[in-house]
């Protein structure tokens, strides 16, 4: 079957992503990059609790985190996990613009959790909180700007693949592409329930 | 940075390596101009995503990356021959040692490997390309412009000078003011995401494109040692990216990593260093492991002995890998337990290594062994590599690595098993494969004189070492006073090195002699191989598999030579093959890695910045690409493969 064949609600396989054999690849390949995605993030967060105590007469942790606000970004990141949800649930019933839809909401609420976050951070430095202020902060924005970075990269894959397929609809060529990126929306999320716990709340205890 | 500084100036030896430059870029632009050349380079190979292609690519790099690294070596040894040498200073001998390690490894090692991978993993598994053909390309060119950029360190802006491990605070900005830092930085970081995405894309093809009938315990053993390592370089190479991308904010953005100030701790780069370095030894060697299994078993005439001990052995010395890291920096003062247990996990590698040693030897017992260059590689490795193990064990008793830390014995210890393991199978591998990358057999007159010289120069210069190191001679020294009784043995090595250079240089002209007077080889099958690349014709078609081959057993193209089933093709069953079509992208989207990378270099962030946008066009528009490929008709299969029956 060609990949790109136009198909019905009734033609169109219960698990889309993997109809292929590019689909598969795509599938598998995409968890292998997500485990070294694992390995990087270990490693910042291993390079943040060895460095979190050294603030070098900077600001500390509950000095400086603003926790209400960290907690409406937390909220508007796992519903964004949610309605991606959604997005895959209609995608394998072939309702595109539904799935559409659903994305069009995942994109807003990322938007929203990055805005919070640059605002944080822009907080944060003119609290003299900055990059190169002590090995607390360095490793503080690169953990969490390297999630951000993550974020926004999910943000313009996922927009890109709305775009680029706004006119063609559904097929077993993108069903994949779609299914993929929103896996990697996932693993953004439970990053941040991570960053959550290890830089914020067990920043605020101490 | 002023403009003064940007090229490097000063010394005779980069005035003439300045203008060798210039000359061999001139020479390239002329041929290719006066043979009109440019379209075919173009069409051919800067756009290629073949997987034979991009592996000839590959180790075309690692040859010239073999040469820049050894001429390197060769510096070194010259200037250490006699005491208070005036040949290279102190500054300039610092730069030598850091850009010699750092080539040998990551762009010589690797990509020699990963080329015949390239090469032989596909063909291996029955599959017509890998998985990610389009990936692929763009992992080799992240490879080369890395390279690129790494190398023209030394006449641009300054070479690294901090060592291949870059320690801190030695690394830092504030003790390493100039750039080269900033290339060592930058430049590993470019290819190793090349690196990482080769790593998926060939567990991917691995795991999910091998053809029917092949269970991962029919698959050859080099298969196996590359699935091995594509996991290792996925747990692994992250942990470098992270290393590296710290150290290039400690450098370019004041951030306190790494600092003695600020609460930064330089062991943190050791370990993350570490971490990522010793399973890294670990990639270039498990292929080498693999290389020796083919070659032995098919110039023994014998199914390789204990498969399944070889496989749970590559799977326990993966795993162990990344539990022995410590063992690099015992005297750093980590404490007794924690020593005694890197100590202990280092030793352990050793079981599952010397299964594998009589695993080989139990392979030749009773083969009958044809000494071909590919198997006097093969053979000389196993005492050569046994040398560099027993000396490894002697290192990991933590107690003693005391004496032995950062001596020559240190050095002789890794150039046995880097050598001796990994370059020795590059070059057996070279020789074995060579007819399925273009069709002719490399002469083995010549090849012989290679391996000798080689092998035998090495053990001249590297044995000795061991005494130097035991006498006290520490590594990246750049000079030594009379009295120490060191001079004997350093003259010794000298002479071996400048042997291990002859070997290299004739195995240059065997390129260009067998390229002109080479036997072709008509069969496909030179060496009466056992694995299913010979089952291919000579160079080997561009789909590889006519038809895809049915496995049934290990050593699947043996089988079918004893049964008979399957040799023929059955024009009948010929069905358009679909293949991806070539992209000029990724070599693009790399030439904008290349600069946004110069740009970080020199902390030229407009510069950085618009590559960067670039890159990121690129990666967009593949998105928007509707290009899927494209089918050989059945008719041009036909004329391809009688075509390619006709010499057999
Ligand atoms: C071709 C023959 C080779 C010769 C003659 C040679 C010689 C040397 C010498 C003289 C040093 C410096 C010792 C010092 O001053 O500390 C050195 C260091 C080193 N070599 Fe080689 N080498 C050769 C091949 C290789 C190969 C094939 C590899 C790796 C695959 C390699 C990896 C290294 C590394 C990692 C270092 C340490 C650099 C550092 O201290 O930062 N060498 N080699
Ligand atoms: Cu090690």
């Amino acid at each position: 079957m060609h990949v790109e064949e136009k198909l019905t609600a009734e033609t169109f396989p219960a698990s889309p992503e993997k109809a292929t054999l590019e689909g598969k690849n795509k599938f598998i390949g995409f968890w292998t990059f997500l485990g070294g995605e694992t390995v990087m993030f270990a490693s910042l967060f291993a390079t943040f609790l060895a460095l979190r105590d050294k603030t070098a007469n900077g600001p500390t942790a509950e000095e400086l985190f603003k926790m209400p606000l960290v907690f409406v970004a937390t909220m508007l990141l796992l519903t964004s996990s949610l309605t991606s949800v959604y997005a895959m649930y209609h995608m394998k019933n072939f309702d595109f613009k539904k799935m559409q839809l659903w994305l069009g909401v995942t994109v807003l609420l990322g938007a929203g959790f990055l805005g919070l976050e640059i605002f944080e951070f822009n907080e944060y430095v003119h609290e003299g909180f900055k990059f190169s202020t002590s090995a607390f902060s360095s490793s503080f924005y690169t953990l969490v700007g390297t999630h951000g970075a993550h974020v926004t990269f999910g943000l313009l894959w996922i927009l890109t693949l709305m775009i680029r397929n706004a006119k063609r609809g559904l097929n077993l060529y993108n069903a994949p592409k779609f299914y993929v990126a929103s896996l990697y929306w996932h693993f953004i999320d439970v990053v941040w329930v991570f960053i959550f716990t290890v830089v914020y709340l067990m920043g605020m205890v101490g | 940075m002023k403009w003064s500084e940007f090229f490097v100036t000063g010394e005779p030896l980069i005035y003439a390596a300045d203008v060798s430059i210039v000359l061999t870029a001139i020479g390239i632009v002329f041929v290719l101009t006066y043979f009109k050349k440019w379209k075919w380079l173009w069409n051919e190979w800067l756009t290629t995503v073949d997987h034979k292609k991009i592996g000839v690519m590959y180790i075309i790099s690692a040859v010239l990356m073999l040469f820049r690294g050894g001429v390197d070596a060769l510096l070194m040894r010259a200037q250490l021959t006699v005491p208070n040498m005036k040949f290279l200073d102190s500054q300039h001998y610092n730069e030598i040692f850091t850009t010699h390690g750092t080539i040998m490894i990551i762009f010589m090692a690797m990509p020699f490997i990963i080329g015949l991978m390239n090469i032989v993993v596909p063909l291996q598994i029955g599959a017509r390309d890998v998985a990610y053909p389009y990936l692929n390309a763009l992992s080799f060119w992240l490879f080369f412009v890395g390279a690129m950029l790494f190398n023209i360190a030394f006449v641009i802006g300054g070479s690294p000078d901090a060592g291949w491990t870059s320690y801190f605070p030695l690394a830092s900005k504030e003790f390493s003011p100039g750039v080269g830092n900033n290339y060592y930085a930058v430049a590993l970081q470019i290819s190793g995401i090349g690196t990482l995405m080769t790593g998926i894309n060939f567990l991917v093809t691995i795991l999910k494109m091998r053809a029917p009938g092949m269970t991962l315990m029919r698959m050859p053993m080099f298969t196996w040692t590359i699935l091995i390592t594509c996991v290792i370089i996925i747990f692994a190479f992250p942990v470098f990216t992270v290393a590296l991308a710290l150290m290039t904010f400690d450098r370019l953005f004041d951030t306190q990593f790494f600092t003695m100030a600020n609460g930064g701790m330089s062991m943190l780069w050791a370990n993350l260093f570490w971490i990522w370095g010793h399973p890294e030894v670990y990639i270039v060697v498990l292929p080498a492991f693999g290389i020796f299994s083919e070659v032995v078993s098919t110039f023994a005439r014998k199914r390789l002995f204990g498969y399944k001990a070889m496989v749970f052995s590559i799977v326990g010395i993966a795993f162990l890998s990344f539990l022995v890291w410590v063992h690099h920096f015992f005297t750093m003062g980590a404490g007794a337990a924690v020593n005694s247990f890197f100590s202990i996990t280092t030793m352990a590698i050793a079981i599952p290594t010397g299964v594998k040693i009589f695993n080989w030897l139990f392979t030749l017992r009773k083969g009958k062994i044809r000494f071909t260059t590919a198997m006097l590689w093969s053979l000389a490795f196993i005492p050569n590599f046994v040398i560099g193990g027993v000396t490894g064990v002697m290192l990991a008793m933590a107690a003693a690595d005391y004496q032995y830390h950062n001596s020559y014995f240190l050095i002789a210890h890794f150039h046995y098993v880097l050598i001796a393991g990994t370059v020795f199978a590059c070059f057996a591998g070279l020789h074995y494969w060579y007819p399925k990358m273009f069709g002719h057999i490399l002469n083995e007159r010549l090849g012989k004189w290679t391996f000798w010289l080689f092998m035998i120069g090495f053990n001249i210069c590297f044995f000795p070492m061991y005494f130097l190191g035991l006498m006290g001679m520490t590594r990246r020294m750049y000079t030594y006073s009379a009295g120490l009784g060191w001079t004997p043995l350093n003259v010794v090595a000298t002479v071996g090195a400048a042997l291990m250079g002859i070997g290299f240089i004739v195995l240059c002209y065997n390129i260009y002699y067998s390229a002109r007077y080479g036997e072709r080889d008509m069969t496909g099958d030179p060496w009466d191989g056992r694995t299913l690349e010979w089952a291919t014709s000579s160079p080997v078609a561009h789909y590889n598999f006519a038809i895809i081959p049915e496995v049934t057993d290990l050593d699947a193209y043996w089988v079918m030579k004893k049964t008979g089933k399957g040799l023929e093709i059955d024009e009948e069953k010929l069905k358009p093959i679909h293949m991806p079509s070539n992209s000029g992208r990724p070599f693009l989207i790399s030439i904008a890695f290349f600069f946004a990378g110069f740009g970080l270099v020199f902390e030229w962030y407009t510069m950085a910045i618009i590559a960067t946008i670039f890159i990121i066009l690129g990666l967009i528009l593949r998105s928007f690409d509707d290009d899927d490929g494209y089918y050989i008709s059945v008719d041009e299969i036909k004329r391809t493969e009688r075509l390619a029956r006709k010499g057999a």
